[in-house]
């Protein structure tokens, strides 16, 4: 089976959601997703992660001026059964009048098909998704997982447009849910379906998504591939969303970044960009920086306290002229205790610079 | 949304249905209460005794079937609760029979405890070598509306009591409460709730049978009986619809307090 | 805990108030059944009082019968529907419509029949026919059936549910029948077992209702109560019990099954 053929882009202009009570749900956003992409909508609970995804799925419909479309159909004020959009809910919505076999049908049975093809797409569903045993069972009679498939099965029996998939794995405990992602992945991958996900989980997001587009507040905060927004989050709400980050201002000072009597050598790309004297916040993450021998070192610091995690030690770093204590992850079998002096080396090319608002000055 | 007119569809039978027979006949009735000669039916309530014993009396006896109905509910349905034994849902099943036993019938089951040919007749008979029959008087009445009234009660009892947090007793005891103190402190006030419901439930119910009253005939004029009369024998239509009303008012406002404390309004018998 | 003498009595006490149930019941089963009620049982069982019922009194069973399940039909027709708009929406209309729906369990019957006849008994086509007692039931008992399907479709997430189905391209009248009323079928048959033990079993409305063409069995039984020997009532009594018990009990014990989880 493949959707490819089926399966069309989707495009949203200037759409903004404001609900029946005032909530300004969504503001004007525009996204495009590529026919057969994978797009993660990912952000904290209550940033419109669902009423994005119910809007294009048309469960809810955007405010005057927005606009919808999958390919070249304007979709915008078609309602959802009208859609050809295949959608995974969070509590899978199963019905619970119905066996599994009945629930994989019901897209068909709707649409009038045929006895003989229904039991044919059915027993191809059935054997995709590994569920031949349960055909005849009750949803009640399944566990977690096993819904998820049936959920998921019966959303692209039909061979939707476009599949929409709302956290489908946040109910699953964790290590099902690693499994789950890789093969939901995979599948989608393979029938080529334009599908949009829905998670809070970033690691997740990272595992499902060609590209991901981080929320904020109704906003689109940053949108693009897994390295991109890791790698160079264009602002501190995605780069704290993503992955542990450490913050600290410092001054620009020639090619380097100095806190009191230590200092952080820059790339040229970053100080050239930036003032002489210029305050700036210097992201970085805490597996990138490395512990070194204190002497060889331009960052000096002690440390407070460190953590064994089984794959690395999270070693927390005091250094002078630097509020925080900085997270170093350090992955050789060392043991550091209270007080030993290190030295940091942070690689030049992995720190991101971003300049202070001054009115926040130095938090501590 | 254009979804709006399919579910304005779905309730449009019952709207035409709430309207045409419940809504416009109210109103009619309020009407012919309130234009003919000017409401005069309603001064008559107030100041002709007739109609002023009957009100008194149907709600005297009402709130003496409440209250004891309460009383001897709280002691079964506790006692139903707390304890476990063989045939004991059974017992419970047959409980709740009476709760939709038509006010007729429960007058026959009066007459047939306490008629001339009942068994406290026979009793009586036995003991004293004279027939006790009560069922034609007010005692009659009485015996039928307790009969309707109890189910009711012990059904909520059993049900505010199974959901009675077993630690609170245990607190209680604990703290050397004895059997009476953790009566009256505990778990009296955890049912309260539910014998003010059940119990407006049961006093509205008692206020309009009019079934019970009718099969056993009695001398005593309950508000229904009344209402009946003016209309059948006086054809005061009327005055029976400003009676029917002022009694609909009374049980409204019941359940109205039984809904504020969160009783469903089972089944209305009598 | 060791049984004291306040156990018994309080065992005693209720059992006493069990009996004053129960006992009544069975009284009116034996008397229905035997011989002479003035002898005893002592006279002989015989069904010789139930057959001079139903010779008197076939008419009104069969009238009982048919205005039960017209009523349950037209319940159902409005109140599935109805229950199910009331829980969909919040609005001004659903606030006024739940309102008038649950006010009728709160006027006593009699106020409604009077209503009725003053609306509608100059029409005598209609006030002659059984299809007058049949308004004053359905409006009786519909909010009984309205609220147990309301119950079952509140206890159910039904909204994503109906979504899913929306998703897979079901329209509104194909949610409506696959998803919703399958999945209240609980509530829909208590309320049909309301809905038949309470029109078989209504007087208060159906005796100022009736003509003496349309008399329901509880109108006869009032009728026997008045006029015909204790056994002649007791026989009726027992038929009417034999309709209406079976009835209960189904409603127990589809009350007593474990609810399946949604
Ligand atoms: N029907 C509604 N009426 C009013 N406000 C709503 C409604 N649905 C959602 N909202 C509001 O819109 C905002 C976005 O909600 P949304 O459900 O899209 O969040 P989310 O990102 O999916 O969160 P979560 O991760 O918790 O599911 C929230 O502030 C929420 O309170
Ligand atoms: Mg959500």
């Amino acid at each position: 089976m493949n959707n490819a053929s089926t399966s069309v882009a989707i495009t949203l202009k200037q759409v903004q959601k404001t609900f029946s009570d005032g909530t300004l749900a969504l503001k004007p956003l525009d996204l495009h997703i590529e026919k057969g992409e994978i797009l993660v909508l990912l952000g904290p609970s209550g940033c419109g992660k669902t009423t994005t995804l119910r809007l294009i799925a048309g469960l809810e419909f955007c405010d005057q001026g927005g606009q919808i479309l999958f390919g070249d159909r304007d979709v915008t004020s078609i309602a959802i059964e009208q859609r050809r959009v295949g959608m995974v809910f969070q509590s899978y919505a199963l019905f619970p009048n119905m066996n599994v076999s009945e629930n994989i049908a019901y897209g068909l049975r709707v649409r009038g098909e045929s006895k003989a093809l229904k039991e044919k797409k059915v027993q191809e569903m059935l054997t995709l998704f590994d569920l031949e045993p349960y055909a005849e069972r009750g949803i009640d009679q399944l566990s977690g997982g096993q819904r998820q498939r049936v959920a998921l099965a019966r959303a692209i029996i039909t061979e939707p447009e476009v599949l929409l998939l709302d956290e489908p794995l946040s109910a699953l405990d964790a290590l099902l849910k690693k499994r789950l992602r890789t093969d939901i992945n995979a599948l989608l991958k393979r029938l080529g379906i334009t599908a949009v996900y829905v998670t809070h989980d970033q690691e997740e997001a990272m595992a499902m998504g060609d590209r991901i587009a981080v929320l904020d507040r109704g906003d689109i905060a940053q949108i693009g591939t897994a390295e991109d927004i890791y790698l160079s989050p264009k602002s501190e709400f995605v780069a704290n969303f993503i992955g542990q980050m450490n913050h600290f201002d410092g001054l620009l000072h020639g090619q380097a970044l100095s806190f009191k009597s230590n200092f952080m050598a820059l790339p040229e790309a970053l100080y050239s960009t930036h003032k002489e004297g210029e305050r700036l916040r210097c992201m970085t993450r805490p597996e990138d920086m490395r512990l070194i021998a204190f002497e060889d070192a331009t960052l000096k610091g002690a440390v407070f306290h460190s953590v064994f995690l089984g794959d690395r030690t999270r070693v927390l770093v005091s250094v002078e002229g630097v509020t925080e204590l900085l997270h170093v992850d350090c992955f050789e079998r060392k043991r550091y205790s209270r007080g030993d002096r290190v030295g940091l080396l942070v690689p030049p090319l992995r720190v991101v610079l971003l300049p202070t608002k001054e009115t926040e000055d130095m938090p501590c | 949304m254009k979804q709006n007119k399919q579910y304005l569809l779905l309730i449009i039978p019952a709207l035409i249905v709430s309207l045409a027979f419940f809504l416009l006949p109210m109103a009619k009735l309020l009407w012919l209460s309130l234009t003919e000669q000017h409401g005069i039916s309603y001064w008559y309530i107030l100041t002709k005794p007739v109609y002023l014993k009957s009100l008194g009396s149907t709600f005297l006896l009402s709130a003496v079937v409440t209250i004891t109905s309460l009383v001897i509910a709280t002691i079964v349905g506790l006692f139903l609760t707390r304890h476990a034994f063989r045939g004991k849902s059974i017992l419970v099943a047959m409980l709740s029979f009476p709760l939709v036993f038509p006010g007729v019938v429960i007058g026959f089951f009066v007459i047939m405890l306490a008629g001339r040919q009942g068994l406290f007749a026979e009793l009586g008979l036995a003991l004293t070598g004279e027939r006790w029959t009560l069922a034609y008087s007010i005692a009659g009445l009485f015996i039928g509306y307790l009969y309707f009234s109890i189910p009711r009660v012990v059904l909520t009892v059993m049900g505010a009591a199974e959901k009675l947090d077993h630690n609170l007793i245990e607190a209680g005891r604990s703290l050397g409460a004895n059997r009476w103190q953790l009566l009256r402190d505990v778990t009296l006030p955890a049912l309260t709730p539910g014998l003010i419901s059940s119990g407006s439930i049961c006093f509205a119910t008692s206020m309009g049978a009019f079934g019970t009253a009718f099969t056993l005939a009695t001398n005593l004029n309950v508000l229904p009986m009344t209402i009946y009369t003016e209309f059948t024998l006086n054809a005061n239509f009327a005055m029976a619809a400003a009676l029917s009303l002022i009694l609909g008012f009374i049980t409204w406002l019941c359940l109205t307090i039984a809904r504020r404390q969160g009783g469903s309004s089972l089944g209305m018998g009598g | 805990m060791k049984k004291g003498m306040s156990f018994y009595f309080q065992l005693a006490f209720t059992l006493l108030v069990c009996a004053f149930l129960i006992v009544p019941i069975f009284m009116s089963i034996t008397a229905g059944l035997t011989n002479n009620y003035f002898v005893g049982v002592k006279s002989g069982l015989t069904l010789r009082w139930v057959y001079q019922v139903w010779g008197l009194y076939s008419d009104t069973i069969w009238l009982t019968i048919n205005i039960a399940l017209v009523t349950t039909l037209v319940n159902l027709c409005v109140g599935v529907p109805c229950a199910y708009y009331l829980a969909r929406t919040r609005s001004k209309l659903s606030a006024f419509l739940d309102e008038c729906l649950t006010l009728p369990i709160a006027i006593p019957g009699m106020a409604i029949a009077l209503g009725l006849i003053s609306v509608y008994g100059g029409i005598s086509e209609f006030r002659m026919s059984w299809l007058f007692i049949l308004v004053g039931h359905v409006i009786f008992t519909l909010p009984f059936m309205v609220k147990s399907v309301l119950a079952v479709l509140q206890s159910i997430n039904f909204r994503v549910l109906e979504e899913g189905a929306a998703s897979l391209g079901a329209s509104f009248w194909q949610r409506f029948f696959h998803i919703i009323v399958p999945n209240c079928k609980t509530g829909i048959v208590s309320g049909v077992l309301m809905t038949l033990t309470l029109s078989a079993g209504e007087f208060n409305l159906t005796w100022m209702l009736h003509t003496p063409l349309t008399k329901t069995l509880p109108v006869g039984l009032a009728d026997s109560y008045a006029s015909m020997r204790l056994e002649v009532s007791s026989a009726y009594t027992l038929i009417f019990l034999g309709m209406i018990l079976p009835l209960l009990m189904a409603a127990q014990w589809l009350n007593r099954k474990p609810k399946r989880t949604a």
